[in-house]
């Protein structure tokens, strides 16, 4: 088993180095980061040989990315086109993300597992065919428009019927809020509900879809027969027999998108004006002081490092719930 | 999986085991009678029954699929009328009529923007780039994928290896940061759909290159095709004539999910700004025009967003069908 797991992280490590490398070539040549600086007539030669050296820019290629390999062994992100240390905002970039797609997934797991297992006992009646229907609409709706009806319409319903702002529609929080720590959360809650509930209406619908197929899969199987024909009671067939072994497909699921979401979940980010992890790499690629490679490469580590760490994850939960798979 | 004893015998007359996926199309002889032992089986079966071709019985599988029609239905008739409507329609998509900001009336059913385009020209036309995009994307990715899989597949070895290591790079590099980097590079300088497709195309071939490969692993060591090596048959025919047909139940679910999440993407690209540009339309960049005004003017938000999910659902509604008509043992994972 930790010989399995070494191999796994040996091998993601490789993976990220590889591709970190390609990124870094394929962002430093897609243009000059001081085209801005170099466009204006005011900047002095000597302001933008202060940039190149600060960027590295006046190192060869291959130089510049062992210099930000081996500043990163140290713990040194890069310095932004801007000037700023990349480190310090790629924490508050996460943390932002975080605060939006954790609440989501719970959210997901909770619906989608719900409304999957309530489709596959009640199978082709009134309540799968409602269920798969908004299953079907909500994977093909675009994410920007789930969350321009909500940000559009119902919140400006919404804030209208209360007389005062319940549902804030930009940000993650009130800038420069200072009031009680309770009244902080509720500015936060009020900020957070419309972008959370965007992502769990797109997120959801394909697991519910999974949680459904697997839990049919499972009450056809033998073992369901042979629990209901022991005479066990319906409820403790369907939830310890039966759901406990349809969760462990849907699990490695989770983890696996949960991953993805760290840097997917850009479009939600921009309808809702949030500074998460997706509005950090629209900037730093298509702003004006683009290409940003040390950021592209920042964002790059944490995303793929968690799809590789998560992909692990599932892997492990995998063989934790079903004893029967062994890595060797 | 029961399966229908006339598929059964079909399969067995065509000297395939009974796995083989349904909807391939002929294998070994095509025109003449099946070879050999087989032929006493057809005799047997009577005058009186007519062997069904498995192309035949995965369309009566579909048929019987009423969602999948109705998809179907839908998306030719959304294609029909972007792609004719505007031959017939008074304004043009870049016609700037007297009426501007008007709501959805006789003259302008789905009303015009601040500037007066007729909003039903500009849908007609942006569904039209919408479809035409992503369907190009779907027939490049599924080239593309089918290629890199059969080649990885079928000769093995080395082979295999560097081709799937090359697909294992393409999935682990993220698509979003090199859609962001090429997008906003191309759209700057072309802005045509067709490099969008281009772009698209390239970074979605890859699940489909492995999906085939996995499929040739396993047609690869069976009987028929070892019978077209024996005699003779060359590399190209075996994979083109043989092998292809027999996997071709999961390259079409996948290519019809393909033109799915294509249509996402793009509407997305182009939400951004960074996918189709103007002048030309597509749904995703009117929807994007049309937030700005959402309040006011919420017809400008509500068509072509609407007809933008119309069209991905029209089309996941058919792949569901294909799913179930083609490749049983996918069943419902979405």
């Amino acid at each position: 088993m930790s010989s399995y797991l070494i191999r796994r992280i040996v091998t993601g490590l490789v993976v990220l180095l590889v591709v970190s490398f390609l990124m870094f070539v394929i962002v430093s040549l897609s243009g000059d980061p001081l085209a801005t600086l170099r466009a204006n007539p005011n900047t002095s030669p000597a302001t933008i040989a202060a940039a190149r050296a600060q960027l590295h820019l006046d190192q060869p290629l291959l130089e510049r990315y062992w210099t930000w390999l081996w500043g990163l062994l140290h713990g040194n992100f890069g310095t932004s086109t801007t000037g700023q240390p990349v480190g310090s905002q790629l924490w508050q970039r996460l943390l932002v993300t975080l605060k939006l797609i954790i609440p989501a997934v719970i959210l997901s797991v909770a619906l989608g597992v719900t409304l999957g297992v309530v489709s596959a006992i009640r199978q082709y009646k009134p309540v799968d065919h409602v269920s798969t229907g908004l299953a079907y609409l909500f994977f093909s709706t675009p994410v920007f428009v789930v969350g321009l009806l909500l940000k559009d319409f119902l919140a400006v319903d919404v804030n209208k019927a209360a007389g005062k702002t319940v549902l804030y529609t930009v940000g993650e929080a009130t800038p420069g809020y200072s009031g009680t720590a309770w009244g902080g959360f509720t500015d936060a809650v009020q900020h957070s509900v419309l972008p959370v509930v965007t992502l769990t209406l797109i997120t959801y619908a394909t697991w519910s879809r999974y949680q459904r197929s697997a839990m049919l899969d499972v009450l056809n199987a033998d073992y369901i027969r042979l629990a209901r024909a022991k005479g066990l009671t319906p409820r403790r067939v369907l939830f310890v027999h039966g759901l406990r072994n349809a969760l462990i497909p849907v699990i490695t699921v989770v983890a696996i998108d949960f991953a993805g979401l760290i840097g997917g979940a850009v479009i939600t980010e921009i309808v809702f004006s949030w500074e998460g992890m997706g509005k950090f790499l629209l900037d730093a690629l298509t702003g004006t002081e683009s290409p940003d490679v040390y950021v592209v490469q920042a964002w790059l580590l944490i995303t793929a490092a968690a799809v590789v760490a998560f992909n692990i994850v599932a892997d492990l939960i995998y063989a934790l719930l079903d004893p029967r798979i062994r890595y060797a | 999986m029961p399966e229908p004893a006339p598929e059964a015998r079909r399969e067995m007359q065509a000297g395939l085991p009974l796995a083989t996926l349904p909807g391939a199309s002929q294998p070994a002889s095509p025109a003449g009678p099946p070879p050999g032992g087989a032929m006493s089986l057809a005799d047997a079966e009577g005058p009186g029954i007519q062997a069904r071709s498995q192309l035949r019985m995965a369309l009566e599988r579909f048929v019987k699929h009423r969602i999948a029609l109705i998809g179907l239905f839908l998306f030719v008739l959304l294609v029909l009328w972007s792609t004719v409507g505007p031959l017939f329609w008074k304004y043009g998509y870049t016609q700037v009529t007297n009426d501007n900001a008007a709501g959805p009336s006789a003259q302008h059913p789905f009303g015009t923007d601040l500037i007066g385009h007729d909003l039903f020209a500009q849908v007609m036309t942006a569904e039209a780039t919408s479809v035409k995009t992503a369907l190009v994307v779907a027939l490049i990715a599924t080239a593309l994928g089918t290629l890199v899989g059969a080649t990885a597949g079928y000769y093995g070895k080395w082979v295999d290896m560097a081709l799937m290591r090359v697909t294992d790079l393409f999935l682990a590099v993220p698509l979003l940061a090199v859609l962001l980097v090429v997008a906003n590079k191309l759209s700057k300088q072309a802005g045509s759909w067709f490099w969008i497709a281009i772009i698209l195309a390239a970074v979605l071939w890859t699940p489909l290159a492995r999906l085939v490969r996995g499929a040739f692993l396993s047609l690869r060591e069976r009987e028929f095709v070892e019978a077209e090596r024996a005699i003779g048959a060359s590399d190209a025919r075996i994979i083109g004539r043989h092998m292809i047909p027999n996997a071709i139940g999961p390259i079409t679910v996948n290519a019809t999910l393909t033109v799915a999440l294509a249509l996402l993407i793009e509407a997305a690209l182009s939400f951004l700004g960074l996918g189709i540009q103007p002048p030309e339309v597509s749904l995703g960049l009117l929807v994007n025009t049309g937030q700005d005004a959402a309040s006011t003017l919420p017809w400008l938000f509500y068509f072509p967003a609407g007809f933008l999910v119309l069209t991905v659902l029209s089309v996941n509604f058919i792949g569901d069908g294909l799913r179930d008509a083609l490749d049983p043992t996918q069943r419902g994972s979405r």
